[in-house]
C-alpha cells in the first residue's frame, strides 16, 4: 500500500517529463532489445545448426555385436552374431532415451533391371522404422512398406535417388520389379535425395527392404557372417572374382539335400548386423547408452564381470562439435549484452544525477511536508527501475519484433525464448536498482533548507 | 498550556573558521489561535527562526516545545512527521511542483502521511481543502496557469491538507502585488478566526502586519517586543524584551 503511493509518485514524476524520461531509458531500451533480437536469432540458428547435425546423425547410436576371436586372432568388430531382432525390440521398448530404432540387416549384391545392372553402396535390410531413425524426409514418391511386409518377408523395396537414376534412365521406378540377385523385388518408393554424408559417400545410392526379406531371400543363410556372405553372394555374379577370388576355401564339402533336411543346426534365432538407434537429444546419448547396455546385458546373459558381447558406437566428434558452437555462440551474446547493458544503465545513473540536481527544489519541498530521507530514496531508486523495466519492456517488443522482421525478410531462422525474455525483465530492473541507488541516495541525503534554498 | 514555546533558542552558523552568530537567545511563545505577525529588518534572522519553529532546521541550544513536546532534539525522521502532521509550511515563493495539478499539489503531503488514504479518499480530501481556499473551479490547471494569489492558495491548502494546529508562513505575500496580498491576507485571517489555526506569518509590510493581532519585533537575532501575548506576560517575566 505504502509502495503503491511510492509508485505513484514515481510514474507521476517520469509523466511530467515523457521525452526526457523516453530518452532516458533509450540506453536501456537498445541494450534489451539488441540483446533480445540477438538471443532470439542466436538461438535460431543455433537450433538450425543442432538440426542439420542431428540429421547428420549427431543422435544416432550404432550397436555392433560383439568381437569374434579364435586363438588370439580377432576377426574385428561384427565378427560374432549376438544381436537379434528381440534385442532391438527390447531397446525400443525399455529404453526410455531412445527415441527410435531399426535394426538393419547388410548385403551387398547386384540388382538386375531391363538389362542394366548396379551395385549399390549400401543395401539395408531394416524396418519401416529405419527413414525415421536416418532423418530421411519424406519419400520422393511411393510408400514405405510396413511391418506386415516385415514379418511376411514381402519383397518389395525402397530405392535411393543415385538408383533410380542409374538403374531406371528416369523412367519411374514405382511398380517396377528389379532383381536382387534373382529374387524379383517391387520398387514401391523413391527415397527423397539426401546427397553425400560427412565422409563424401552417397547416401543416395541405397535400397531399402525388409530386413527379413534380405536376410532370408537374399542373403540366405542366417548362420554365415554377411560381410563374408556378401562378399560370396557378390562374387557369384561378378565376372571379377575369378581374377580376386575372395571365396573361402571350403573346408567341408558341400552339404547334400539330404543332410541339410536332416541337420540339427536349424536357425534357433536370427541375428542382424547392426541396431541403429536414436537417442532423443544430443545431451541424452550417454542416458541411452547405458540404458541399451543394461537391457542388452540382461537379454544376453552376462555375468557381472564379463565383457559385453556387443559394442555401442555414438558420433562423438558431431556432438562435441555441436556443443561447442552452441556454447561459443551463448557466451559470445552474453558478453556484448552485459556491455550493452552497462552502457545503458550509465547512461541511467547520468540522467538521474541531472534529475536529482534538478529537482533539488522538489526534494527539499517533500522534505518540508513531511517525507522522511527513506521516502526520497524509495521515490528516485522506484523511478530508476519503474525506468528501465519500461526500457526493458519497449526493448522486448521492439527486439522481438526485430527478430520476427529477419525472420520474415531474411529468412533467418528465428526462436523465440522466454528464457531471454524473462531475464531481461528481471536484469533491466537489476541495472534501475545498481545504477539508480547511488543518485537516490543522493536525494535522500540532503538537508531539506539547503535543498529549498537551491536555485 | 501555550501550543509553542521556545526558551534561549540560539543558532549559530559555522563559516569555516568564523561563526556566525544569527539568533542569540530568542524566548517566545505563542497561545493556539493566535495570529502572530513577525517583523524585522533583513538580516535580522527572521527566516532563520521560521526554519526551527517550522521543525526544518535545529537550533544550535535551547528548548522548543511545540504541542507539549520537546521536538529541537528529534531525529530527522521524527521531525519529518512532525512537519507532516503538525505543521504546515507556506513559502514565499509557492515552491509548487510544476506540470502537476493543483489537486495533485494539494494531496502531495498524504503520499508522505502513516495512515493510508484510497485514492478516493485523497482525492475528496483534496478537493475539500481547494473548496476552501476558493480553487475547487481549478483543480485541474497546472501551477503556471495560475495567478500568483492563486498559486500562493493552493499553496496555503497544501499546508493544510494534513489538519494541522499550526501554519507558518514565510513572507507569503512577498511575491504578491497589494491587491492580491489582501486576498491572501484575509485568507488567513478567516482561517484562523473560522477553524481556530495558529498562524505565524513574517512580513516586511506594516498594512500586513496590522492584520495581526499581536507582532512579534526581531533585531539582530533577538526580540525586541512582542514575545508573549498580554495574557501570558503576566505569568512570565519578558525575556529578552527592552
Ligand atoms: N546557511 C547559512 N550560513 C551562514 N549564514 C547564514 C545562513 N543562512 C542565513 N545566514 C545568515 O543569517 C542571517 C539571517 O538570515 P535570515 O535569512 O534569517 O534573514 P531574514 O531576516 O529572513 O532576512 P530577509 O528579510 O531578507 O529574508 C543573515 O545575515 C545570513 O547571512
Ligand atoms: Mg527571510
Amino acid at each position: 500500500m505504502k509502495l503503491q503511493g511510492t509508485l505513484h509518485t514515481a510514474m507521476r514524476a517520469l509523466c511530467r517529463n515523457p521525452m526526457r524520461a523516453l530518452l532516458t531509458t533509450l540506453g536501456i531500451v537498445i541494450g534489451i532489445g539488441a540483446v533480445i533480437a540477438m538471443m532470439e536469432i542466436g538461438q535460431g540458428s543455433s537450433a538450425a545448426i543442432q538440426k542439420s547435425i542431428t540429421s547428420m546423425g549427431a543422435n544416432n547410436l550404432l550397436i555392433l555385436p560383439g568381437t569374434a576371436s579364435s586363438g588370439g586372432v580377432s576377426f574385428g568388430a561384427g565378427s560374432t552374431m549376438t544381436l537379434t531382432p528381440g534385442d532391438y525390440e527390447a531397446i525400443v521398448r525399455d529404453c526410455p532415451a531412445v527415441r527410435c530404432g531399426a535394426p538393419i540387416v547388410r548385403a551387398r549384391t547386384q540388382l538386375v533391371y531391363n538389362g542394366r545392372n548396379w551395385v549399390p553402396q549400401s543395401m539395408s535390410g531394416s524396418t519401416p522404422s529405419l527413414l525415421e531413425v536416418q532423418l530421411w524426409k519424406d519419400l520422393a514418391d511411393g510408400e514405405c512398406f510396413t511391418d506386415r511386409d516385415v514379418l511376411n518377408s514381402n519383397r518389395v523395396c525402397l530405392v535411393g535417388q543415385t538408383i533410380a537414376r542409374e538403374l531406371f534412365q528416369g523412367e519411374n521406378p514405382i511398380g517396377k520389379e528389379l532383381r536382387i540377385k534373382n529374387v524379383a523385388f517391387k520398387v514401391i518408393g523413391v527415397l527423397s535425395a539426401k546427397g553425400a554424408n560427412m565422409v563424401g559417400m552417397d547416401q543416395d545410392d541405397i535400397v531399402i527392404a525388409p530386413w527379413t526379406s534380405i536376410k532370408f531371400r537374399v542373403s540366405g543363410s542366417s548362420l554365415t557372417n554377411t560381410n563374408q556372405s556378401s562378399s560370396a553372394a557378390a562374387s557369384a555374379v561378378n565376372t571379377l572374382s575369378q581374377v580376386y577370388p575372395s571365396n573361402q576355401v571350403a573346408l567341408y564339402p558341400d552339404k547334400s539335400d539330404t543332410q541339410i533336411a536332416d541337420s540339427m543346426l536349424t536357425v534357433r534365432f536370427v541375428n542382424v548386423d547392426q541396431i541403429l538407434v536414436s537417442a532423443i537429444s544430443p545431451e541424452e546419448i550417454p542416458a541411452a547408452m547405458q540404458q541399451i547396455t543394461a537391457v542388452l546385458r540382461e537379454r544376453h546373459r552376462l555375468q557381472r564381470g564379463e565383457p559385453d558381447d556387443f559394442s555401442i558406437r555414438d558420433m562423438t566428434e558431431m556432438s562435441k562439435v555441436l556443443t561447442s558452437t552452441t556454447t561459443l555462440m551463448t557466451n559470445l551474446l552474453l558478453c556484448v549484452a552485459m556491455i550493452s547493458l552497462l552502457v545503458g544503465g550509465v547512461g541511467i545513473m547520468n540522467i538521474m544525477l541531472v534529475s536529482v540536481t534538478e529537482r533539488t527544489r522538489e526534494i527539499g519541498l517533500r522534505m518540508a511536508v513531511g517525507a522522511r530521507s527513506k521516502d526520497i530514496l524509495w521515490q528516485f531508486l522506484v523511478e530508476a527501475v519503474v525506468l528501465c523495466l519500461v526500457g526493458g519492456i519497449i526493448g522486448i517488443l521492439l527486439g522481438h519484433g526485430g527478430s520476427l522482421m529477419v525472420e520474415a525478410f531474411l529468412h533467418w531462422p528465428v526462436e523465440t525464448s522466454p528464457t531471454a525474455i524473462v531475464s531481461a525483465v528481471g536484469v533491466s530492473a537489476t541495472v534501475g536498482i545498481v545504477f539508480g541507488f547511488y543518485p537516490a541516495w543522493k536525494a535522500s541525503r540532503l538537508d531539506p533548507i539547503d535543498a529549498l534554498r537551491y536555485e | 498550556m501555550n501550543l509553542i514555546e521556545l526558551n534561549d533558542i540560539r543558532k549559530t552558523y559555522h563559516l569555516g573558521e568564523i561563526d556566525v552568530p544569527v539568533l542569540k537567545g530568542v524566548s517566545m511563545a505563542v497561545a493556539g489561535g493566535e495570529l502572530v505577525a513577525l517583523m524585522g529588518a533583513s538580516g535580522s534572522g527572521k527566516s532563520t527562526l521560521m526554519n526551527i519553529l517550522g521543525c526544518l532546521d535545529r537550533p544550535s541550544s535551547g528548548e522548543y516545545w511545540l504541542d507539549g513536546q520537546e521536538v529541537s532534539r528529534y531525529s530527522n525522521d521524527q521531525r519529518a512527521m512532525v512537519r507532516n502532521q503538525k505543521i504546515g509550511f507556506v513559502f514565499q515563493s509557492f515552491n509548487l511542483l510544476s506540470r502537476t495539478t493543483a489537486l495533485e499539489n494539494v494531496t502531495m503531503p498524504l503520499t508522505y502521511t502513516a495512515d493510508f488514504l484510497t485514492p478516493k479518499e485523497r482525492h475528496e480530501r483534496g478537493m475539500a481543502m481547494l473548496t476552501r481556499v476558493g480553487l475547487d473551479d481549478r483543480s485541474h490547471h497546472h501551477p503556471s496557469q495560475l495567478s500568483g494569489g492563486q498559486q500562493q492558495r493552493v499553496a496555503i491548502a497544501r499546508a493544510l491538507i494534513n489538519n494541522p494546529p499550526v501554519l507558518f508562513a514565510d513572507e507569503p505575500t512577498g511575491n504578491l502585488d497589494s491587491k492580491t496580498s489582501e486576498e491572501v491576507l484575509r485568507m488567513f485571517k478567516q482561517l484562523n478566526e473560522d477553524d481556530g489555526i495558529t498562524i505565524i506569518l513574517v512580513t516586511h509590510d506594516v498594512t500586513v502586519a496590522s492584520h495581526a493581532r499581536r507582532t512579534i519585533h526581531i533585531h539582530d537575532g533577538l526580540i525586541v517586543n512582542g514575545a508573549y501575548s498580554h495574557a501570558s506576560t503576566d505569568s512570565k517575566p519578558a525575556g529578552g524584551g527592552l
